[in-house]
Parts: C-alpha cells; structure tokens; sequence
C-alpha cells in the first residue's frame, strides 16, 4: 500500500480522517498513535508560533481561546512559505470575520499592530536624515517635498485605542484604555520597534507621504478628513523617530 | 557521478552548539569548548534588524554552519524556488562553512507544515531527493548535508534501509552527510532495530557533521515506548554511548548539541558541549 504526501498532509491536518494504512510499526501493524506524533508537532508547533506572534491578543483572549483559535487559524490559514517569521499574516482578517469575537471590534486592528511590529523587527536597516536637512528647507520648498521612510516604519490607522490597549496590556501601571481613536506609527531607533500614538490624522499624512504625494498635498489630504490636523507635532515625531531616509524636494 | 567541483562542506571537528539569540552575549564573552555555531536558515531571512546584526557579528568569531529545516528535499512537488534563491542569498552573503538539510519533506500544495515529515525509500523517492539535491547544489554551488530523520512509522512501500537510501543519495549526488546520533537512537527504538547496527551500515566517510539533542518519551498504542525527537532536554546517556561508538569508527567529526525549546541557560548548554568536546578528545586524531 503506497502512500502519498496528499494523504498525508489530509490525514495530519484533520484528525477524523483515518491514518493511511500504508504506515506501520516495526511489527508491520497499523501505525496508529505513532502518526498522532505528526499532527501533535504541526498543531503544536504553529499554535506555539501564534502566542509569540500575537502576545497581546493572546493575553487579550486568555491561553485556551488563543489555542483554540490558533487551531482554527492554523486549519484555515496554514502558512504559505517557511519564513516563521511572517506566519499569521491574515489573522487579523481572520478575527474580523469570526461573529462569536464582534463584540470584540478592537481586536483585528490590535492584531494589525502585532504584525507591524513584527514586520519592523524584520525589516531591512537604513540610516535617517538629521532634522538639519529639514531646516534647511524654506516653507514653499517644504510643501514641494517627498519623502522616503525607513523600511521599518509601519502606520496603523484604527477608530479603536489600539495604542492604549497595546501599553496596558505590555507595561506594568499604563492607563486603561479610553474610547478614542487612535492612530500608531511604529519606529525601529536601532533593533527593537517602539509603537508610538499619533495626533489625529497622522496616519492620514503619512500614507498620502508613502504613495508619493509631497509635503503639501499630503498636508490638504490629512486637512479633509482631519480638520486639526497637526503638521508640526505630526513632523516633530518623524524626525525624533528618525524614519525620514530622504526629503526630495521637487521644482 | 560524483560531482567534486562543489566546494565541501568545512567545519572543524570540535564541539558546536545551535544558536539561540538568548546566549548572543554569553557566546561572545565566554564560548569554553564552542568552537562554531549552528543557526537555522528560515530565522535569518528577513531584510535586516537584529537577527542579521547578530549573526554578522557572530560570523566575525565562529565557523558558522547553516541548518535548512524548509527546503522540503523529499517533496513530492518542485522545490520552491523562491525559497531556494533565498538560500541562495544568505549562503552568498555569509559565506558559511557549511549548509545541511533534511531527509524529510515539510511543503505540500504551497502549504509549509513546519515539522520535518517521513518519506518512503524507494527508487522514486531516491530519483526525486537527488533531483532536487542536485538542483540545490547548483543553485548554492556547495556541496551540502543530508540528514537522517528521526522516524515514529516505517513505510510499507520502503524498498531501501536509511542507511543504504542515503548512501546512495551521497554516491549520486556528491553530497555529505550529517548523522544525527540521536535521530538514530530514537528511530531504533521506534522501529526496532539496533543503532550499533545502523552506524556500522552509515558512510561515516561522508559525514561531514554529527548532531546531538534531547529527545521525550511516549508510548504507542501496544504500551511500547515511543521516543520523540524533542531537542527540548540534556542528551541522553545511551545516545553519549552511541557517539562514542560513532566517532570511533568514524574519527573526529565536527559535534553539534541542539537544544530548540525550553532553552537553558548558557551555562546548561555549554556544559553539554564540554561533553561533547571530551567525547571528540578521547578518540585518537
């Protein structure tokens, strides 16, 4: 009796599915509980990989439901290539469409910042301009300006307080979350990302920035949604972060 | 048949440890007997931060050997070839002494299961693995390791023993051979044969590098203990017996202690590579 990889893979992913009979014990008997030891691995192993991946959401949910769900992810969603590294990459989503979580609305966008600070941990290095190159600029040349971020940097933008969730749930004696909304850039100084709370709209400016629109343009776009927007507080955090790689001033 | 244009595989045969960024200090200020280091490929494939920063610096002190535990070899589908020019790339830029993968396959249908999965040994199999070695080989342009699995079930349709199976793996395709002393151990005890026997049967003249870690114990469903290859404890003492055993037939080999979950302290696991530098200091060079 031939065994395949499609058998298998069927058989290990679901464990109502018989072991393939072509799998033995040295006495040629069936190898039952022998092939447990490959879906215990899968299923271990990858729900191991979604409480380190997403630790907020787990301590959010409690250990047996981040087991339970990672189980459920893991079946839906097993990973798409070898890199560990980038494993969970539509839990959000996941969470999302789950109907017994939507009472739960902040958790998908909690689930966002998790993987941007993966992602930023990863990301390639790069070395900041220094705010110098900004003062040099006179303001009309500044509103003619693009700019290229540090590969590191993520910008989340949610109608939940993601950013309070993220520190009381990771830093002893943060406040309680309010009911704001909030915007987080994640910065990454040398190795270790570091989520930090935007003013209102900055997230608005920063991807109008990404899609390369310039300084000024990114500013109106961040004014129509966000009439308070603040261009100096919103720039003053870019610099500090040291995410601006390059001002390309155009014209 | 063999392939000797390939550089060859190139570690020193003293005691090496698998690394885990917990002892990145540790390591640099106080190795002992830890002469190179392993690092498993798939943790270093992201574009920079930490984890290339530390092994950068790492290289500039220790042979480095990378370990793949993705590249899926006994696959029935293609390799991966993204995946391969991703191996490529880090091999290109760290100039490793030596790269390994595994007997075993851990991709089917696009989907990465993250454990090492058994295969039958039979001619099909044995013509695939070394098309795929092959491929690999010249993608990286080095020759690389295979290692033995540990096994829990046998296959029906197995026409080969592992030992022959990965000679002649070897003598097709030029590559070396990574005995995993351990592995063995466990797969003797599951599928009930003697591991003397299986490494009096091992080209221990292509070993290029030993393994050793921890393992756990189970049992099947006739009450018949089940080993599983855990790396997550000390090694055990019939698998220092069988090193022993191993190295003096085989002569100094580069000795790896690989210990991947509940990692201990540095001061645990350098101690495990003491051992395993003593083991390698009794046998005559």
């Amino acid at each position: 009796m031939n065994t395949n990889q499609s058998q298998f893979t069927r058989a290990m992913m679901d464990a109502s599915i018989p072991v393939p009979e072509g799998l033995l014990d040295a006495q040629n008997r069936p190898a039952g509980r022998r092939f447990d030891v490959y879906r215990n691995n899968v299923a271990v192993s990858l729900t191991d990989a979604m409480h380190a991946a997403f630790p907020v959401i787990a301590k959010l949910l409690g250990k047996e439901n981040m087991d339970g769900l990672s189980g459920l992810y893991l079946r839906a969603h097993p990973p798409s290539s070898p890199l560990m590294m980038f494993y969970g990459e539509h839990f959000p989503d996941f969470l999302a469409a789950m109907e017994q979580l939507s009472h739960l609305g902040y958790l998908p966008d909690v689930a966002r910042l998790e993987l941007a600070l993966r992602r930023s941990y990863h990301a390639a290095d790069s070395v900041p301009v220094g705010p110098e190159k900004l003062a040099q600029l006179s303001p009309d040349a500044l509103m003619q300006t693009e700019v290229k971020f540090a590969p590191s940097m993520q910008v989340i933008a949610s109608p939940w307080p993601i950013f309070d969730i993220w520190r009381y749930n990771t830093q002893d004696g943060a406040a309680k979350p309010d009911a704001v909304a909030q915007d987080v850039m994640i910065t990454r100084p040398e190795f270790d990302p570091a989520p930090h709370l935007l003013p209102p709209g900055g997230a608005a400016f920063i991807v109008a920035l990404q899609r390369g629109q310039n300084i000024g343009s990114a500013h109106e776009a961040a004014l129509a949604k966000t009439p308070e927007f603040d261009l100096g507080a919103t720039f003053t955090l870019l610099l500090q972060g040291g995410v601006i790689l390059k001002l390309d001033t155009k014209g | 048949m063999l392939d000797t244009t390939f550089p060859q595989s190139d570690l020193p045969a003293t005691a090496g440890v698998g690394y885990k960024p917990q002892h990145f200090s540790q390591i640099l200020e106080q190795p002992g007997s830890v002469a190179w280091l392993e690092i498993h490929a798939e943790n270093y494939m992201g574009d920079g931060g930490r984890p290339l920063a530390q092994l950068r610096r790492l290289s500039e002190q220790f042979p480095i050997s990378v370990h793949g535990v993705g590249l899926s070899i006994g696959g029935e589908a293609p390799l991966d070839t993204d995946h391969l020019a991703r191996l490529k790339q880090l091999i290109e830029w760290l100039n490793p002494a030596s790269f390994s993968e595994h007997l075993a396959w851990s991709t089917h249908d696009a989907h990465f299961y993250n454990d090492l999965l058994p295969l039958p040994y039979t001619n099909d199999s044995l013509i695939r693995i070394c098309d795929h070695i092959d491929q690999l080989q010249r993608t990286i342009g080095r020759q690389m390791l295979l290692e033995n699995p540990s096994s829990y079930l046998a296959f029906e349709e197995s026409t080969w023993s592992e030992p022959e199976f990965l000679t002649e793996i070897a003598n097709r395709t030029g590559c070396g051979l990574l005995l995993d002393v351990n592995n063995v151990f466990v797969s003797a005890s599951n599928l009930d044969f003697s591991p003397q026997g299986y490494i009096d049967a091992f080209a221990l003249n292509r070993v290029g590098e030993i393994h050793l870690g921890g393992h756990d114990t189970d049992t099947d469903d006739h009450g018949a203990p089940l080993l599983i290859d855990s790396h997550g404890h000390a090694i055990a003492d019939p698998v220092w017996a069988l090193l022993n055993y191993t190295l003096e037939r085989s002569g100094p080999k580069p000795v790896l202690v690989e210990w991947d979950n509940d990692v201990p302290d540095w001061p645990v696991l350098s101690d495990e590579a003491n051992r395993a530098a003593s083991a390698l200091h009794k046998i005559p060079a």
